[in-house]
This record gives structure tokens, C-alpha cells and sequence, in this order.
């Protein structure tokens, strides 16, 4: 080797996830065993595979599904569940008007149904649980970042953690009982009695990043591509260094 | 084949343009970017050509404008599934910039770097013979800045993750070095013809 190749800018997203890609290019059996509806639009399908090699917080894999004819659909989906459930995975989807994937979960699928699943796919978007995180989603963004939130619990960890999470109403606001103390909601279109409707705004990204810790925050954004915008450049204008906002848009 | 009970899927469309795996994805155009989108105007745009070249080169806006102008009509395809036809893109044919640089006969592969920080890896062969361009026009406008603008690296027939968005520049070298998807679990090459989504694919 004459050179190594030494970046010109810096470098705003660095991987610091190393992932194992043993499991990344097998796909294996998921069979079906729990649907949990969370919201009038989007259910959780929890899902048992005995070989699953465990994942991070935020990684996603890819599921697919194949029809008689051998004709195969592929989406890539956010892991709800923590590493701590052990043999098990579950997503959460929305269900996609004319989604071809997401439409055969919510009118067919069924405990004991198989699908194939390869992962995890991805440490960009991982938290490990090792850095103080601030977690920005809105809708299904929420996915991943429960993730997170789940593992913080199931470890009983001390490192900071917050999560501010947008939804249309309190009907729409999916995993809404699983949230506590570390949790901020902003309610977009309807809300109970008392509470404020509208976007989610800087003052909201200001007051958490007040209470930072003295190594900052990582932050990580999820939702759809305008969501994600919108909270990424509040959370610049709030001050969080660019190198230190991760983003998973879904698209 | 391990058939899903009760899953038809879409109507089938007799497509020779989709890779395996791909879907239509119609007038969507998704926006994967991991980073946050960068105000980054034409005046502030760059793009640098280095490494194992002749001549290290750094182009502004209006320079590289003064190259001859070269579109790609056609495909693109994401490896997240969905694939776009018919997109219209323009700009300068990559050719044109690495004919001013001059890779030496050692240079085998380059890494893409956006103005961000992102990287990608390509071997040469796939950025040369009018198969790549810098490009800031889509369907005839100003490329968007979450689509990449003011420019962008367009390889149209790799995974779309290796079309840098706000490309900065490409040092060429004589192994591949792994940029950040890459890094981060994906395929060196990233051929959707030959599916090759993930490392080991």
C-alpha cells in the first residue's frame, strides 16, 4: 500500500459499531407467536428465533415474505425488542395503505405463521448503552429508540437517557404505557384536556439539552425523512455538535 | 423455498429493468441519509480529485460547470428494496474530471467523500468508460439538498449508497479501503444485479 486514505472533512458520522456480518448473510426461520395491537394503526408481532445471535439497540434486519409461486417481498424493519429477550425479536409496523409486506401482517398474519428474517443489519444507528442518549422520533420512529429504552431498563443502567417522542394524539402515541419518567411527549394534532397541541418546537430540544451531561449527549433521530429534518435542525440550533446526530429515516 | 401462508404479493409486472429483490417504487423518492442534511451552497462547493494521480486537482462551482455537460436517463436502485425508473440527472461525466487528474496505473480503487464526512469505497473500473458522473440536476431543477445537492456522485449501476451525496471529493489508491457503510456491515462492491446488499452476500 502506497497511501491510506485520510478523509478531507471531518468525519460527521463515524460507525464505532463493530458488526459481526456472520449473521447478516443467512436468513433465517421466524415463527410468529404474539400480535399486539398498539395503536389503531400499527400492532407489534413478536416473533421466536431459537438462533437469533442477538442484536444492539437500533440495528434493523431485513424480513421476507414468499408467495406460492416463489415470488419473494423484502423490507428492511427496526428491532423493537432489547438483546435481553433472549431467542425472541419484535417489530412494530404500521400498517402501510396498499403495503405489500406491512398489509399481509395486519390482515393475515397469524401466530404460527413463518417468515425470514437475516440480521442485525447495521451499527450506525446502534446504541450500546454506553454514552448518555438523547432520543428524537416521531410515529414509528419510536421503534428503535424502544429499543434503547428497553435495554436501559432491562440493565438497570446509569447512564443518562431521554426520550422526546411525537405523535398525532394520545391514540396514535405507540408503546404509550411502557413510557416513564425518561419520556417527553408532543402531540401534534389532538390532545388531552390541558395539554398543548403542535410540532414539536425548539424549546422542547432546549430543555434537554439543558440537562445534559457533561460529555453531551448522542443524539438519535428516527422517523420520516420531514420529522427528521425538522428535529435535526432543532437539535443544531439547540447547540448539539452535527458529528454527534444520528439519523435513521424511514423511507 | 419456504412460502409464507396467505402471502399473494403484488401483481406481477414483468420487469427486466428490477434487480432481484427490488420493488417499483413509483414516483417515491426516498431520503436514507444518516447524517444530518448539510447547508452547503454552490459557492461553498468543491470537489477534489487525489491520491494516486498525476495531477492532484480541486474543482469549484463554475469550474466544473465549464466541463462539457453529460445526463444519465435511467435507473437507480437503494438497497433498502426500492428501485426508480426513468430518473434524469445531469451534470459533468466523472471521465472528465480523472482525464485532468490522470490516475496512475497503480490506482485500483477510490473512496468517495462527501462534504459531510461520509465515505464510500469503489474499485476504479466502476467510476470510469461513462459509467459515473457528478451531477447537480434533477429532472431539469437544481438537485435537491436532501437528495445530495447542490452536487452529488451518481454510480447508477451500483446500490445507490455509493453515490455520495455532497460529494467532496475522491482519492484514488491502489486497495480498497472500506468507507461507511461499508464499515458499517455493507457490500465492498454493491452490485444489484448480483444482490449484493451486505458483506457476504
Amino acid at each position: 500500500m502506497t497511501e491510506t486514505f485520510v478523509p478531507a472533512t471531518r468525519f460527521a458520522v463515524p460507525g464505532r459499531i463493530a458488526v459481526s456480518n456472520r449473521s447478516a448473510a443467512l436468513w433465517q426461520t421466524a415463527t410468529l407467536t404474539e400480535i399486539r395491537r398498539e395503536t389503531p394503526y400499527a400492532s407489534t408481532f413478536r416473533f421466536a428465533v431459537p438462533d437469533w445471535q442477538g442484536h444492539l439497540p437500533g440495528q434493523h434486519l431485513m424480513l421476507r415474505l414468499t408467495a406460492q409461486d416463489g415470488y419473494t417481498a423484502q423490507r428492511h424493519y427496526s428491532i423493537a425488542s432489547p438483546p435481553e429477550d433472549t431467542g425472541h425479536i419484535e417489530l412494530t409496523l404500521d400498517h402501510v395503505e396498499g403495503g405489500e409486506v406491512s398489509g399481509w401482517f395486519h390482515t393475515e398474519a397469524a401466530p404460527g405463521d413463518e417468515v425470514e428474517v437475516r440480521g442485525p443489519l447495521s451499527g450506525f444507528f446502534a446504541w450500546p448503552g454506553d454514552r448518555p442518549a438523547l432520543l428524537i422520533g416521531a410515529g414509528s420512529g419510536v421503534v428503535p429508540l424502544m429499543s434503547m429504552v428497553r435495554h436501559h431498563r432491562a440493565r438497570g443502567l446509569s447512564v443518562p437517557l431521554r426520550l422526546l417522542v411525537s405523535a398525532r394524539g394520545p391514540e396514535e402515541l405507540i408503546y404509550a404505557r411502557e413510557f416513564g419518567a425518561e419520556t417527553t411527549t408532543v402531540f401534534t394534532r389532538s390532545a388531552p384536556a390541558g395539554v398543548p397541541v403542535g410540532r414539536m418546537t425548539a424549546a422542547h430540544v432546549a430543555a434537554l439539552l439543558a440537562e445534559q451531561p457533561d460529555d453531551g449527549w448522542e443524539a438519535y433521530v428516527c422517523g420520516s425523512n420531514a420529522f427528521a429534518e425538522h428535529a435535526s435542525r432543532l437539535l443544531l440550533t439547540a447547540g448539539q455538535p452535527v458529528d454527534r446526530i444520528r439519523i435513521e429515516r424511514f423511507g | 423455498m419456504n412460502v409464507t401462508r396467505g402471502f399473494t404479493g403484488r401483481p406481477r409486472v414483468h420487469n427486466p429493468g428490477l434487480p432481484p429483490g427490488q420493488y417499483d417504487a413509483g414516483d417515491d423518492w426516498p431520503v436514507l441519509s444518516a447524517e444530518v442534511t448539510p447547508d452547503l451552497s454552490p459557492a461553498d462547493w468543491t470537489f477534489r480529485v487525489d491520491g494516486l494521480v498525476e495531477q492532484s486537482r480541486t474543482w469549484d462551482w463554475d469550474e466544473a460547470h465549464e466541463l462539457p455537460s453529460s445526463a444519465y436517463e435511467g435507473d437507480i436502485h437503494c438497497v433498502t428494496s426500492w428501485s426508480k425508473f426513468g430518473v434524469r440527472f445531469a451534470g459533468v461525466s466523472l471521465d472528465a474530471f480523472l482525464a485532468e487528474a490522470r490516475p496512475l496505473a497503480s490506482a485500483t480503487h477510490a473512496v468517495a467523500y462527501a462534504h459531510t464526512g461520509y465515505t464510500t469505497n469503489l474499485p476504479l473500473a466502476d467510476l470510469t468508460g461513462g459509467r459515473a458522473w457528478i451531477v447537480w440536476e434533477y429532472d431539469g431543477e437544481p438537485l435537491p439538498a436532501e437528495h445530495g445537492g447542490p452536487a452529488r456522485l451518481l454510480v447508477p449501476h451500483l446500490y445507490f449508497w455509493k453515490s455520495a451525496k455532497w460529494v467532496a471529493g475522491l482519492t484514488l489508491l491502489d486497495h480498497d479501503e472500506p468507507g461507511f457503510w461499508e464499515q458499517n456491515g455493507y457490500h465492498a462492491r454493491g452490485n444489484p444485479w448480483e444482490e449484493q446488499r451486505y458483506a457476504g452476500d
